[in-house]
């Protein structure tokens, strides 16, 4: 076995006896799902359960003219067949939009289409049976009389006076605008020696989580509450949201969230068909069961990354970059995804464009505009794979331009790692990054002037390879400033809760969870760590609303920054709460005690003192030998947010080397890698596997994936035997390296890692083309994904 | 039910099963919903993503491809009976020790198929066990880390057997 671990120590300040903190242990909840003994949604069965499938319009845009649903009610197995008027007696519609985004704007949108379908895939009738076989063979005889309208499937003319616009209320088809202009933008590339200016095109793409979204949700009419098995990352915001459209209490709904089969962001958004099922289940008083099917998922989870990008750069001789420009138009679908809406990833374009250079000058325009394709929303690493695609592409053909080496261009741009604190020409604030250490690491780790050597060799016997990099910031650890100050109820703080059980054991209640990210060793590892305890004795929960302190789950790389902090202060809290104990049972000054590997202990001498097992049996058992007036408390919570910054910016910087056959135009991945400074590594194998997949994710947007469209909003390769995705065989080994900037705004010090890979891997794998084909003459290829198709018609070969 | 229903009977994780099922139900459909072996997962039901990769009579088909009737009189092991058996125990303690799995939806259907390759036996190299895995859909790991669990046990296993 290769295990690459270039992490270097980072124990410092966490460093506590027994420290788990930057140790690669393997994580708690593996076992059970290596035997196949997890617990996904769509392995839930409840008694009287019965399954939905939902009657989904062909059309991309059609008024329903009527729903015959005579057959389907006789049909076998049959329990109830709604339609979307019938389901707004129990539930109401809602609108996805954010204050804090200024002028964005969208329609109500209800849990089944009434009077007229927006997407080809809205759902327009549910069918509920015995089985979801039973469902699906009735769904053939609902009969829907569509009259079909226009489709804006195109988001250059959605503004055109000519398109119809999709929803009359909001007067255009526009979601959203926001506008940039900082510095001195006409001056800068005035006085620029080049300036470079081209169109990044982004495919849409989408999550293909291995499991499909699924959901059970169980009205229990006798307890008046709603008990929902969810695929979520948020089940709070989740439990918030069901409660308000079905008209209850939040303490009337309960959101268990077990094991997630991937999620990647795309499970974090409000879907009409699962909201439907939570209101079916209140319709019919029974345990209601919807799965999507892969053709399902294709054309309903979010889409996202359906960008296109005019974007300018100028530079000087010495390289010096004077300016950024872009203009960015992104087409969402007919609504802004409820309730954390579609403007967020062109907000993040217009934020993060430029992001890692010190360039005073900048200007930006997006704009959000609805068409009539499945709905785009947050998916992992919003807006940053296109604002660095868009960045990094353009330093490396201005360097191309003035003939200077890529590497070169960016220490002479980059911002200097003495330069903290310091901020974005957009307005970003950054603590504390470390560009050109990361680029420094990441050039001996590569040894790229032997790659440089090679590719010169091996282009004089017609092999063409190329190297391309890309630098990078990350949004991580978010505070309120992203959802809360737009009045979206998604909780940016969290809260843990940890106990000592009659044994001596201890348990943690967290408010994020888990997807596969290893949130549950991070937080046994935390809390291990700052109570001082044994790994093994040491129990998490999480993914129930009923039984985890309120939090916002785990999205945008917040849960091991935030939830994790939480936990480390929850641990070092009952800590002292269990030295006052042991100090009373002693007789000894809580401040003379320290717990290590569970066993109180002299903190001067280390001598071991007393058990964490009979310490728990007398406060539990006993707690009339202990002094009078004592209250042992042995449970401890913490919330926390980030409130010093309003995000953890991370950084890094990653590289491609590839060889692309120019008779066939595949590209062949050789290596792959990816410096990154996420601040303290709790876990440096964990950190390692979330940026390998995140980069892995990146390639798949630069190579394969995108969902086809034709110009009536057909999707038209909704499976994965035509929706390409990364397999084994074309992916390269990644290597990994970490530089450590701790963030000062927690005492653990931990950024989020989730989606730096994702981020830049788009980015380096096209530089790496373009630099590969560049002595052939080939035209610049910015048009994502790069198919063999693109690439011999750069070449002019076909 | 829908028309007719045919009696089936075959040994799964070394239970005799018998049951009444519909034509059109699929192997892994009826391992999960008539004998609650959920260890085997649905992620694309077109025989792309191997998530259902499970045993009939010794080799490895997809769950989603191939109907239960088809398996009358066969011989089928799941996750389950390859846990319980001990069969794929140094697998499994590789692809923990090594993270090669994160949300774990694919990793009973990747363990099956990582099996059959190593009980060929050799030393595969990494391209071959990146070829032989590329049924298997990943969409959390990036895959380095399965292949260098299949790897090490591909090792210690030839190590073990000289």
């Amino acid at each position: 076995m290769k295990i690459t671990d270039d992490s270097p120590s980072v124990l410092t300040a966490l460093d506590r006896p027994n420290s788990y903190i930057g140790r690669s242990v393997p994580r708690p909840n593996l076992a059970r799902l290596t035997q196949g003994r997890g617990q996904y949604v769509s392995d839930v069965t409840l008694p009287r359960m019965a399954h939905v499938a939902y009657v989904r319009s062909p059309h991309a845009h059609a008024r329903i003219a009527s729903i015959a649903t005579d057959a389907a009610r006789k049909s076998p197995g049959v329990i109830a067949v709604v339609t979307g008027a019938e389901l707004a007696k129990v539930m109401t519609p809602w609108v996805g939009v954010l204050t804090h985004l200024k002028g964005l704007k969208s329609a109500p949108q209800s849990p089944i289409a009434i009077d007229v379908a927006c997407w080809q895939g809205e759902a327009v009738c549910a069918v509920v049976a015995r089985s979801r076989a039973e469902a699906e063979d009735a769904c053939e005889l609902v009969d829907v009389t569509y009259e079909t309208l226009p489709a804006v499937a195109d988001p250059e003319i959605a503004l055109e006076a000519a398109t119809p616009v999709i929803h009359a209320s909001l007067g255009d088809n526009l979601c959203f605008e926001r506008k940039l202009d900082v510095g001195a933008v006409d001056k800068a590339f005035a006085e620029s020696d080049v300036v470079v200016e081209t169109t990044f095109v982004f495919g849409r793409h989408t999550g293909v989580t291995n499991e499909p979204r699924s959901i059970v949700a169980d009205w229990n009419v006798g307890d008046k509450r709603l008990t929902v098995y969810q695929g979520t990352q948020a089940p709070h915001m989740m439990q918030d949201l069901f409660a308000k459209h079905l008209g209850l209490t939040i303490d009337q709904v309960r959101v268990l969230t077990k094991d997630v089969g991937g999620s990647f962001g795309i499970k974090v958004h409000t879907y009409a068909d699962e909201m439907a099922t939570a209101a079916l289940s209140k319709l019919l008083k029974r345990p209601v069961k919807f799965v999507a099917d892969r053709i399902e998922s294709f054309v309903t989870d979010i889409h996202a990354r359906d960008h296109r990008v005019r974007a300018k750069i100028g530079v000087k001789k010495d390289g010096t970059i004077t300016a950024f420009e872009i203009d960015d138009l992104t087409g969402i679908g007919p609504y802004s995804v409820y309730p954390r809406t579609s403007g967020i990833e062109a907000n993040q374009v217009v934020n993060l464009t430029g992001g890692p250079y010190a360039c005073p000058n900048y200007r930006a325009r997006t704009r959000v505009v609805f068409t009539n394709k499945n709905v785009m929303c947050q998916y992992r690493a919003v807006g940053h794979p296109i604002a660095v695609a868009v960045t990094e592409g353009l330093v490396e053909l201005a360097a191309a331009r003035i003939g200077m080496d890529p590497l070169e261009i960016r220490r002479r741009n980059l911002i200097a790692d003495d330069a903290y604190p310091t901020g974005s020409a957009s307005g970003l604030k950054f603590e504390k990054l470390s560009h050109h250490e990361s680029l420094a690491h990441l050039d001996s780790m590569m040894n790229y002037a032997g790659l440089r050597a090679e590719q010169k060799k091996l282009r004089e016997q017609g092999i063409y390879r190329g190297i391309g990099f890309a630098s990078f910031v990350e949004v991580t650890n978010p505070s309120a400033a992203f959802y809360g100050v737009g009045g979206a109820r998604i909780s940016s703080q969290d809260g843990a809760t940890v106990k000592l059980d009659a044994q001596g054991m201890i348990s943690i209640h967290s408010g994020v969870t888990e997807q596969g990210q290893g949130t549950e060793s991070v937080l046994a590892q935390v809390v291990a760590t700052s109570f001082g305890i044994s790994l093994d004795k040491v129990r998490v929960v999480i993914g129930d609303t009923d039984n985890t302190p309120y939090g916002g789950g785990t999205w945008a790389s917040r849960a091991a920054g935030i939830g994790g902090e939480a936990a480390w202060q929850a641990g070092k809290a009952l800590r002292g709460n269990v030295l006052a104990v042991a100090g009373a049972m002693l007789q000894a000054k809580p401040e003379d005690l320290d717990i290590s590997n569970g066993i109180v202990i002299d903190k001067t001498t280390g001598n071991e003192r007393l058990g964490l097992d009979e310490l728990a049996r007398v406060a539990y058992f006993r707690p009339d030998t202990l002094p009078p007036g004592f209250q042992a408390e042995l449970m401890a919570t913490r919330h926390y947010v980030p409130r010093g910054w309003p995000f953890a910016f991370t950084n890094g910087i990653q590289a491609s080397y590839l060889e692309v056959d120019t008779d066939t135009g595949f590209v062949k991945l050789l290596k792959h890698w990816c410096v990154e400074d996420c601040g303290t590594i709790i876990n440096p194998q964990l950190v390692d596997e979330q940026i390998r997949g995140g980069v892995v994710q990146g390639i798949g947007a630069a190579l394969f994936e995108q969902c086809l469209y034709d110009e009536r909003g057909q999707m038209l390769n909704g499976n994965m035997a035509d929706y390409l995705v990364p397999m084994a065989v074309e992916m390269p080994d990644i290597e990994c390296g970490h530089v450590v900037s701790p963030t000062a705004d927690s005492e653990l010090g931990a950024k989020g890692a989730g989606e730096a890979g994702t981020a830049g891997a788009p980015a380096v794998v096209m530089n790496a083309i373009n630099d590969a084909l560049r002595p052939l003459g080939a035209k610049t290829l910015t048009d994502m994904p790069f198919t063999p198709g693109k690439i011999l018609r750069a070449l002019g070969k076909v | 039910m829908n028309g007719l229903a045919l009696d089936i009977s075959m040994t799964v994780n070394g239970e005799q099963v018998a049951e009444r099922v519909e034509p059109r139900q699929t192997l892994v459909d009826f391992l999960r919903d008539n004998l609650g072996l959920t260890g085997s997962h649905v992620g694309c039901e077109h025989g792309v993503c191997g998530a259902c990769t499970v045993r009939v009579d010794g080799d490895i088909v997809r769950g989603c491809l191939m109907l239960a009737v088809q398996c009358d009189g066969a011989k089928v092991e799941t996750i389950e009976g390859l846990s319980d058996s001990g069969e794929v125990a140094d697998l499994q303690a590789a692809f923990e020790q090594r993270n090669a799995l994160q949300c774990g939806f694919c990793t009973p259907g990747m363990i099956a198929a990582a099996q059959d390759l190593l009980k060929k036996g050799g030393v595969p190299s990494r391209e071959e066990i990146r070829e032989h895995i590329s049924g298997n859909y990943c969409r959390c790991t990036g895959y380095q880390a399965i292949v260098d669990a299949v790897e090490s046990v591909a090792q210690a296993r030839a190590e073990a057997a000289k």
